[in-house]
């Protein structure tokens, strides 16, 4: 097998106006901030789903709501795959009955973790409205699920992998694209 | 993934620091599953799991009943008492005609020492010790760890002294291998007849006397009086045993830094520990019990999920059954 191949897809720059089309496209879905909720799905998700609720705080000078969610209890591989070393927690900020719930990750792939987050969600209440907003679409669908609002759209093979590197856990903003990374480590 | 556990918990002994740190980890988030609205997540959907009890037990029989449903497990309570236990059948006969049911865990209680590693080593599912005989009793150890580390931040360092019958407490040995191999300083204070002989030699102090222990330590685990104990010989009087060695107010006073105590209960109120004491600011004896269920929950999980020969096969194949994005 070659050497994998890493590929910079979006730097600190690109990443940056992204959000901040994104935080737009947000405000725009959800008809202003009223019954606005952003909820980042653990770890990156979380940190993105900040970043547009800043961005909509800068303009709207409104606080939005905002939680984290972790779905590893929710996952359907927990045989497959094993236990997560550690689980992320998860806080929602209130109720979320008759909210607009904007789900913030940062890839969208095979469509598993979305599944799981809506089963999780559907746990604590009852919003109004669910949608998807990511930073990377990365195709590799399994489920009949798609993004209302994406960043980037890559295209990718199965062995590809999807790094995102964001500034509060990585120390630098940037998106790679690994070209044949060795399977099962899929992101 | 270095910390991963065995197929069974049925001590600590057996353990290492990262395994236990493992676990306390995995229980951090499973508290908040416990504050929901819906208190269930569907992490053991279709597991089925067997409370096996040789022995009287509320607390951590229904503890771990919680645990088990709040991960959406379907449980099953043996109780001995109207089993075929009492009709000659033998453990292992037990055991064996409930995985010919297809079950996947097992929880046991018993009154022998190393019930539940014997059982471990004649059965598939995986088996969790809540208790045998005088051996080890895991989980209590487990929840006392993380309500100790929920107080003070760390497990490192601090002084916990164990109070009482040691000798015949499956909670104190579990304690004493969890806190030493988390790196706490331990010792044990109670009537030379309920100490383990040579317990030294584990690397933990010996108190005569209740007041020096609490000059010394940060914590104090008061543990249980059964009350048998004085009909067989052990100690002359419940009333002697409170005066010489129940934890008071009066006693806690002198202490040169508010002290945080911990009884695995059930309390025997005005033997071991005073009502006051109990009930008082710097009890965590509840904190205790809802801990409890963080940490069940986090052991069954762990277990369930510990099948590395269906992860390496899930690896090789690639593609679908792969981790999800």
């Amino acid at each position: 097998m070659s050497r994998p191949e890493r590929t910079i897809i979006l730097d600190a720059r690109a990443l940056s106006r992204a959000l901040q089309r994104m935080a737009v496209e947000v405000l725009e879905l959800a008809h202003g901030t009223e019954h606005l909720v952003l909820i980042g799905i653990q770890r990156r998700g979380v940190e993105l789903a900040e970043r547009i609720a800043k961005l909509i705080e800068e303009d709207e000078g409104v606080v939005v709501p905002r939680g984290a969610l972790d779905i590893t209890l929710y996952r359907d591989d927990l045989e497959t795959v094993g236990p997560k070393p550690v689980i992320g927690p998860t806080h929602l900020p209130g109720e979320l009955t008759d909210k607009h719930v904007v789900i913030v990750d940062d890839v969208l792939y095979t469509g598993r973790t979305v599944r799981a987050a809506l089963d999780e969600l559907a746990d604590f209440g009852r919003p109004r409205r669910i949608s998807l907003c990511v930073l990377i679409d990365r195709g590799g669908r399994e489920l009949p699920i798609q993004a209302d609002i994406v960043g980037k759209v890559v295209k990718t093979a199965p062995g590809d992998r999807v790094d995102v590197l964001v500034e509060e856990l990585d120390g630098r903003d940037q998106v790679d694209l690994i070209r044949g990374a060795p399977s099962g480590v899929a992101a | 993934m270095t910390a991963a556990l065995d197929k069974d918990l049925v001590g600590l002994a057996p353990l290492s620091a990262e395994q236990i740190r493992l676990i306390l980890d995995t229980a951090e988030p499973f508290k908040e599953v416990s504050e929901r609205p819906i208190k269930k997540v569907p992490a053991l959907r279709g597991k089925t799991i067997v409370n096996l009890f040789f022995e009287a037990s509320t607390r951590t029989r229904i503890s771990f009943e919680f645990a088990e449903k709040r991960l959406s497990a379907d449980t099953v309570n043996v109780a001995v008492s109207g089993s075929a236990v009492q009709k000659g059948e033998t453990l292992v006969d037990t055991a064996r005609n409930l995985e010919a049911m297809r079950i996947d865990m097992v929880v046991i209680r018993h009154p022998s020492s190393g019930a539940a590693e014997f059982l471990g080593r004649r059965i598939r599912s995986n088996v969790v010790n809540a208790g045998d005989g005088k051996h080890e009793h895991p989980t209590q150890a487990l929840l006392d760890l993380l309500t100790l580390r929920d107080k003070f931040g760390r497990i490192e360092g601090l002084k916990v002294c164990l109070v009482g019958d040691v000798l015949h407490s499956r909670v104190a040995r579990s304690d004493i291998w969890g806190l030493l191999k988390l790196g706490a300083q331990v010792a044990v204070c109670g009537p030379r007849t309920l100490l383990p002989r040579r317990i030294e030699e584990l690397g933990v102090t010996v108190f005569e006397h209740v007041a020096d222990a609490i000059q010394w330590a940060d914590a104090l685990n008061v543990l249980r009086l059964q009350l048998e104990r004085m009909e067989a010989g052990f100690i002359p009087s419940v009333r002697e045993y409170y005066r010489v060695f129940g934890v008071t107010a009066e006693r806690l006073e002198k202490a040169p830094r508010p002290l945080t105590i911990m009884h695995p209960g059930p309390m025997n109120r005005g033997v071991e520990i005073d009502s006051r004491v109990a009930d008082g600011p710097h009890s965590v004896i509840l904190d205790q019990v809802t801990n409890g269920v963080a940490v069940r929950m986090a052991v069954l999980y762990l277990l369930a999920g510990g099948k590395p020969e269906l992860a390496d096969a899930a690896k090789r194949g690639g593609g679908p059954g792969g981790p999800p994005d």
